[in-house]
């Protein structure tokens, strides 16, 4: 009798939601992809307009003549534009093997360019949190 | 290929995809996300037009 109860009350703690797969590739996708980390997850609409979004700000600040942060150790303005930037994942990674997002002086325009990179970047990283809840079953 | 958009349509662009975004992310179910990006879009887009009209009374 005594064995029965010490048994019903030792049971290990079972996790609520069991770790998949999913859970890692889905946020590294998002990231490498805009909005591929919903569309993996058969979340076809919303993945698609996350992808136009972010990709759109993202190639119009390059069209505005925006600058692209580099990793870098000086101010913390710029390193703090760097981590924006990263959040855009392939995007960023192609913006730099090209050689674009040089910035230049003579538009106005291109500081607005450079923001809109940076929010862009910023969105995606939202996007990736997003893809890892639906991952984990704590969204739908 | 470069472009260059005025103060307004760099507002508006940049509160069309952003609202977009967050109505994904930050919500539930398709009627709240479609609710809750127009209410982001008119958050901002009425931000500007505030701030634009404080910074005129500023300037006077």
């Amino acid at each position: 009798m005594a064995n029965q109860t010490a048994k019903t009350t030792t049971k290990a703690a079972v996790p609520a939601q069991p770790a998949s797969m999913m859970a890692v590739i889905a946020p590294a996708v998002g990231w490498l992809i805009p909005g591929a980390g919903h569309m993996i997850q058969r979340r076809w609409i919303r993945g698609g307009l996350l992808l136009v979004s972010i990709g759109a700000l993202f190639v119009l600040g390059l069209m505005m003549q925006g600058h692209i942060y580099k990793a870098n150790g000086g101010d913390i303005l710029d390193m703090l534009g760097f981590i924006g930037d990263l959040g855009a994942g392939g995007l960023y990674i192609v913006t730099l093997a090209m050689n674009w997002g040089q910035g230049a002086v003579a538009f106005a325009t291109a500081d607005y360019g450079t923001k809109f990179m940076i929010v862009a970047g910023l969105l995606n990283f939202i996007a990736v949190a997003d893809a890892y809840h639906i991952a984990i079953g704590k969204k739908q | 290929m470069t472009i260059q958009l005025s103060h307004f349509s760099a507002a508006f662009v940049f509160a069309l995809f952003a609202s977009i975004v967050f109505g994904i992310t930050h919500r539930e179910t398709t009627r709240d996300m479609i609710r809750y990006g127009l209410y982001c879009f008119a958050m901002f887009l009425g931000g500007v037009f505030v701030a634009g009209w404080a910074m005129w009374l500023v300037r006077r």
